[in-house]
């Protein structure tokens, strides 16, 4: 939290722009940039009291509409970067944007920013409402050309009170982030707003969909409002997320690494899981958050979306019959399966480079959005893990808080054995999604494909987790481990291992034991996975569960 | 067993039974093979078939034994347990591992599951052990009827050396070339400056065109020795070599023979067999528009002079080359069932394996000469999993996640042994399926091939379609103006795809933003009632941005329903559709033209992967806001591909010639992958040096995988 007490230089824009943009470590090249542009302003209001209000209200809008100024646009242009209200206006459908508190300016009177050429109509970020396809989402979307995008007490309030009205309506929130950090001229006052914004962000949390899309850098305390949204998008190569940047780091652990390293799309959809994915460039990335906005329900109090489908809710899939291969010890792709099942195969996946022995992300079921999490059998025999928990319970949550049904396809080994593991906390973070599925009052599909050994059988939406469906592929094993472990303990200093062995299998190396004691519902042919699944969401769709009232539960974070 | 579905495709063939003065007593017409065959149940052959093949051959047996009241049993190595044939048969045996030389070559677990099983008889199918004198021996020796030729035939007529010697003598017109057996690569090109070049050099034990290399000179006659001699080991345990005088662009036409064990031989016309890559072929016709009656007379008799010089029962086929001037030169005699036998089976009308299981019991043909008709015309495209933008198909391998054949179009006939689900490994051949058309003319068998073609859903391998539909539609072909070497000189600079006219191009911009519009439309419709309500303008028209192939186009679309109009650089062009997102099929109607694209793939960012006229292209649609903000994104580098080497498909790497800090030449062989029995020799594409090898003899690499990296 550290960042955003950086230069104290006294007085004057640049100066002031070079202390934010210091956050986030490209200062020099970028106040190159910035002090070789002329600050284009309309200096028109100097004299205010001759024009008519009516004049001054167009001679702000305008000044408003330019943002920091032809300058700054084309900087950010050259960054391969748009400004905040192109952004806005890709995102939103075409003439739907309601703009709010445009007139907005900031307060601050040291430094020399209470001068008139230092007063931006709106100040750093562009707040507002409008529609994605029709359905209503607030949205602010920070400007880097004025002040780099810093954090104003007036920039903080500006969006605050989008959040405040977005959960009073009932509609999720969108930013998009790109700011340099605090607006080291306000001091407290910017530490004050980002508090108010994560207050707001924990109060909406489970309320309204909050969606960050980080577009540019987003460092020191900033970087905490998109971490506890429910999705952080990055965009490649342009954004960054960091606590403190390369140089601070530098100093203080004597590391040498670049801000990409660092902090980049690459760190935090593949290492770190801060991200949940990253789109090519800012186009990409703002036409891709419209398909993915809707999946989502509009707030807490709305079910599912349902979109018009094409697909057959009927329809069978003769090729997952033979997708399992014989051997149990051989990989499949769990996306297969996926892809093959949901709706006109499109699948929304969240965090596809993370925790990779874990799939999760949103889909359609006859036109229903439902969130879809799988055992990937290709990636480390699809064990779960530290992170393959924490990525499947977050996800689940998510589902669970915002009525989405979640359907679950089981391949696991078991937890994934290990000092490594034990000593990063296997047991309080697999207790995690163990919490997420237990607690989950949507509608829960379960379908063991194959292996489901052990804890990770009950971790997984089992029937004893409140399943409400579970089905068993004929491929299925439920067994508290795999024969050749089993036999060893059981059979302990038996000579013939290997028939002891086919005895097991034979026994549990299929659904029955776990069908007949009514552990899953049925055993199903492959092909009418989809079927089913379709045909039991529509029964689902009423299923009305509570949990024991409570001021909130204590999930082991 | 009396399925009485005849539909007026058939009334011809209907009538050429008639003609054949044969009095059916019951009759079985399939929807998709255009038989006129008389199924008598009270001919008694088998009891239990067993088919010693895997894929479409071993289910095109298994639907006649069906049909002829057998039971069958299939064999299948482990990864092919739940595999088409293994289901459609009565019975299924395991006889080995992947790999062909431990199961489907595998004499010794065959020969148990023959015993285990009791089948009466076998049917070898085409390649493995169909035309394995050992194995008809074996056979024999335990009384089990083998389904093909004598031994004493397949002898003969598969050593390349002896089968001319025999041809000759019957006075079938024969190659000029030399006959022998070749020692080493000296030899060779003593052999090959004697013949005059160009010489060809085969396996003496190889069939069809695998093995088979052409050399041009001394050096050419060394490096095909190396690779052929090494192929027929691998391939047929047999590393004797055949070098002989190469016609510079023939025609390869065949004859289909069909003989009984009384002496009675038919020949079943010819089949045009021209297309080919590297020597194997990828569209057939039947019959040839090149052939006269006076020709197709001529090859016809000297191919059953042939059969019967050797005694020859069966199905069997005589291949020629003929030249310009319609010489035509005895090439072989496959002793077996052919790939592209269904054309035969088309224009005849006969069922040619429910012939070789009544020969291989003894039965006399019930056919004369006079009764073989050419009814109609037939086409055979073989679709294969291989990419035809590399040489004109190098293997592909996967899964075929989706997968729908065109059978329900009239005159279509698919041979396969697949289905959705089904993996398309590197063990075995990677044909998908052949895809048969049959119509009264050529055009008509043309026209349906294209449709056919267009309808076939193929996702989750890389498929040769693209080429085939261009192929079919290719003036040359069309005009019959066709050799063995059609495909390099009509793609000189390889295969690219369907190259757009202008007016093309146009239809494929409208459908793709008519598709584009459609889906934006959808991605609004919400069901049900909403809390806080949507408010959606269904906009009448739109300002798109194109691209396509690197060009930009702006466009603007008005629709009307379902009805589209596309305005293109002042044309406009009128797309019209079901647009039904979910289907893999659509089917448009564009300008009044039915058109049937595929959607390969699409997505949020207006990426739009459409198949038309066979060939997938790219599209990028973008509203005008978006194209126009598009201009600020930075550019993404790909990487630079002269200086490394990927594996341009999966196999196995069975030489590495480089190692790390070498020099190579352009053009220098630095390793050689085996994939599918072929081995393809990988060349520096720049003079460089070897900066590292990601690779080693014996491995197995994927598609796209780094072999080598240049500095």
């Amino acid at each position: 939290m550290a960042a955003y007490t950086l230069v104290r230089s006294g007085g004057g824009i640049l100066n002031a722009l070079k202390g934010s943009l210091k956050t986030f470590g490209h200062a020099p090249q970028s106040c190159a940039a910035l002090s070789g542009c002329k600050l284009v302003h309309n200096t028109q209001w100097r004299s205010s009291g001759q024009l008519s209000v009516q004049e001054r209200i167009e001679s702000k809008r305008r000044a408003a509409l330019q943002g920091g100024g032809q300058g700054r646009i084309q900087a950010q242009h050259k960054r391969g970067k748009l400004t905040a209200r192109e952004r806005v206006v890709l995102l939103l459908d075409p003439d739907s944007f309601v703009e709010c508190d445009m007139f907005v300016e900031h307060r601050c009177a040291d430094f020399g920013m209470q001068a008139d050429h230092n007063k931006y109509p709106g100040d750093s970020v562009v707040t507002g409402q409008g529609r994605i396809n029709g359905r209503l989402v607030y949205i602010f979307s920070q400007d880097f050309t004025v002040f780099g995008g810093s954090l104003s007490g007036a920039h903080a309030q500006k969006i605050c009170k989008v959040m405040d009205q977005a959960m009073m309506v009932g509609a999720p929130v969108i930013g998009l982030n790109d700011s340099g950090g605090a607006r080291i001229q306000e001091g407290v006052e910017s530490l004050a707003g980002y508090a108010d914004i994560f207050l707001r962000n924990v109060l909406a949390s489970g309320v309204v969909p909050q969606i960050s899309l980080i577009m540019g850098p987003c460092a020191g305390g900033a970087v905490y409002s998109p971490a506890l949204t429910d999705f952080t998008f990055m965009v490649k190569d342009t954004s960054y997320l960091f606590i403190t940047g390369p140089d601070v780091v530098k100093s203080v652990t004597n590391e040498d690494v670049t801000q990409e390293e660092l902090g980049g799309a690459k760190t935090h959809t593949a290492v770190s899981g801060v991200a949940h994915k990253a789109f090519e460039n800012d186009v990409d990335a703002l036409l891709n958050l419209r398909e993915f906005f809707n999946f989502l329900p509009l707030s807490n109090k709305d079910s599912a979306p349902v979109m018009e489908c094409h697909d057959p809710s009927d329809r069978l899939v003769p090729g997952l019959d033979t997708l399992v291969p014989f051997e149990s010890t051989k990989a499949y792709d769990m996306l297969d399966i996926i892809h093959s099942i949901v709706d006109e195969r499109n699948f929304f996946e969240i965090m596809p480079n993370y925790a990779k022995n874990i799939v999760v992300g949103f889909a359609r079921m006859n036109g229903r959005t439902v969130g879809i999490v799988g055992n990937q059998p290709k990636v480390a025999s699809g064990c779960l893990d530290i992170n393959s928990s924490v990525k499947g319970a977050r996800f689940v949550r998510f589902c669970d808080a915002f009525n989405i049904p979640i359907i679950t396809f089981v391949d696991v080994p078991g937890f994934l054995p290990g000092t490594a593991q034990e000593y990063g906390g296997i047991i309080r973070h697999g207790a995690k999604l163990l919490f997420a599925f237990a607690e989950a009052t949507v509608p829960k599909i379960t379908i063991i494909t194959r292996k489901a050994y052990g804890g990770a059988y009950d971790v997984m939406s089992s029937k004893h987790l409140r399943g409400d469906v579970n089905y068993a592929w004929p491929s299925a094993e439920v067994a508290v481990m795999g024969a050749k472990g089993a036999v060893q303990i059981i059979f302990r200093g038996k000579e013939d291992q290997a028939e002891a062995e086919a005895e097991y299998v034979e026994k549990f190396a299929n659904p029955f034991p776990a069908a007949v004691r009514g552990f899953v519902d049925d055993i199903i042919q492959p092909s009418t996975t989809r079927m089913r699944i379709c045909r039991d969401l529509e029964v689902l769709a009423s299923k009305t569960q509570r949990n024991p009232w409570k001021k909130h539960a204590n999930i082991p974070l | 067993m009396a399925a009485y579905r005849i539909t007026p495709t058939f009334q011809r063939v209907l009538h050429a039974v008639k003609h054949a003065s044969l009095r059916p007593t019951c009759w079985l017409i399939s929807r998709h093979a255009c038989y006129s065959t008389v199924y008598d149940p009270s001919e008694k052959t088998f009891d239990k078939i067993l088919i010693a093949n895997r894929g479409e051959i071993a289910c095109r047996v298994i639907k006649t034994c069906k049909k002829m009241g057998i039971r069958t049993v299939a064999v299948h190595s482990d990864v092919d347990l739940s595999a088409v044939h293994v289901k459609m048969a009565d019975e299924a045996v395991c006889v080995g591992p992947a790999p062909t030389n431990k199961s489907y070559l595998n004499m010794d677990a065959i020969m148990d599951a023959i015993r285990n099983t009791g089948a009466q008889a076998v049917h070898p199918g085409y390649g493995f052990l169909s035309e394995n004198k050992e194995f008809a021996r074996r056979l024999a020796a335990e009384g089990v009827t083998f389904i093909g030729p004598d031994t004493h035939a397949i002898q003969a007529m598969g050593d390349k050396i002896e089968s001319k010697l025999i041809a000759k003598a019957a006075k079938v017109n024969t190659i000029p070339g030399f006959d022998g057996v070749v020692k080493n690569a000296d030899e060779a090109v003593k052999i090959a400056q004697e013949i005059g070049y160009p010489v060809m050099i085969k396996a003496s034990a190889g069939g069809g065109g695998k093995g088979m290399r052409i050399a041009w000179n001394d050096e050419e006659t060394r490096e095909g020795f190396r690779f052929s001699s090494q192929e027929a080991a691998s391939s047929f345990g047999d590393d004797r070599l055949l070098i002989e005088k190469y016609i510079d662009n023939p025609r390869h036409i065949e004859i289909q023979v069909l003989a009984d064990k009384h002496g009675n031989a038919l020949w079943l016309n010819e089949r045009e067999c021209s297309i080919q890559r590297r020597n194997q072929k990828v569209v057939e016709e039947a019959p040839s528009m090149f052939l006269d009656p006076t020709t197709r007379r001529a090859m016809g008799e000297q191919a059953v002079s042939l059969a019967k010089a050797v005694k020859y029962s069966s199905a069997g086929t005589v291949e020629f080359l003929v030249d310009s001037k319609k010489n035509f030169y005895f090439l072989e005699m496959n002793t077996r069932l052919q790939v592209e036998h269904p054309i035969t089976e088309c224009i005849t009308g006969l069922d040619l394996v429910q012939q070789m299981i009544r020969v291989a019991k003894g039965y006399e043909l019930k056919h004369k000469q006079e009764d073989i008709p050419i009814n109609g015309w037939a086409i055979e495209s073989r679709v294969y999993a291989e990419d035809p933008y590399k040489s004109f198909g190098l293997p592909s391998i996967g899964r075929l996640s989706q997968y729908e054949e065109p059978v329900n179009l009239a005159g279509v006939r698919v041979d396969s042994g697949i289905q959705e689900g089904s993996d398309i490994s590197i063990y075995y051949d990677p044909m998908i399926s052949k895809l048969v058309t049959y119509g009264a003319t050529r055009a008509e068998a043309l026209q349906k091939m294209e449709d056919a073609l267009d309808n076939y859903v193929i996702r989750g391998v890389t498929h040769n379609i693209p080429l085939l539909r261009e192929i079919i539609v290719h003036p040359r072909f069309i005009s019959g103006d066709i050799s063995t070497n059609f495909l390099p000189e009509v793609y000189p600079e390889g295969f690219k795809g369907h190259p757009l006219t202008a007016s093309e191009r146009r239809e494929l911009l409208a459908a793709a933003s008519a598709l584009y519009v459609a889906t934006q439309l959808r991605s609004q419709r919400f069901l049900g009632q909403q809390r806080v309500s949507n408010t959606t303008q269904e906009r009448k028209s739109w300002e798109l941005c194109v691209e396509l192939e690197k060009g930009s186009h702006m466009l603007s679309v008005s629709r009307s329903g379902t009805n589209y109009t596309v305005e293109i650089d002042g044309e406009k062009v009128d797309v019209s559709g079901e647009w039904n997102l979910a289907s893999t099929l659509l089917p448009l109607t564009i300008n009044g033209t039915h058109r049937v694209l595929q959607c390969l793939s699409r997505n949020a960012a207006g990426e739009i992967t459409l198949q038309y006229l066979g060939t997938s292209f790219k599209v990028r649609v973008l509203s005008k806001l978006a194209a126009s903000l598009s201009k600020h994104m930075p550019e993404k580098v790909p990487e630079d591909s002269s200086s490394i080497l990927r594996s341009p498909m999966p196999g196995t790497v069975v030489a590495v010639s480089v190692k790390a800090g070498d020099t190579v030449a352009e053009g220098q062989e630095i390793c050689v992958i085996e994939a599918m029995k072929m081995q393809n020799s990988m060349t520096a594409a720049k003079t460089a040096k070897v900066k590292s090898v990601h690779c080693k003899a014996g491995e197995t690499v994927g598609e796209g995988d780094l072999l080598v990296e240049l500095e």
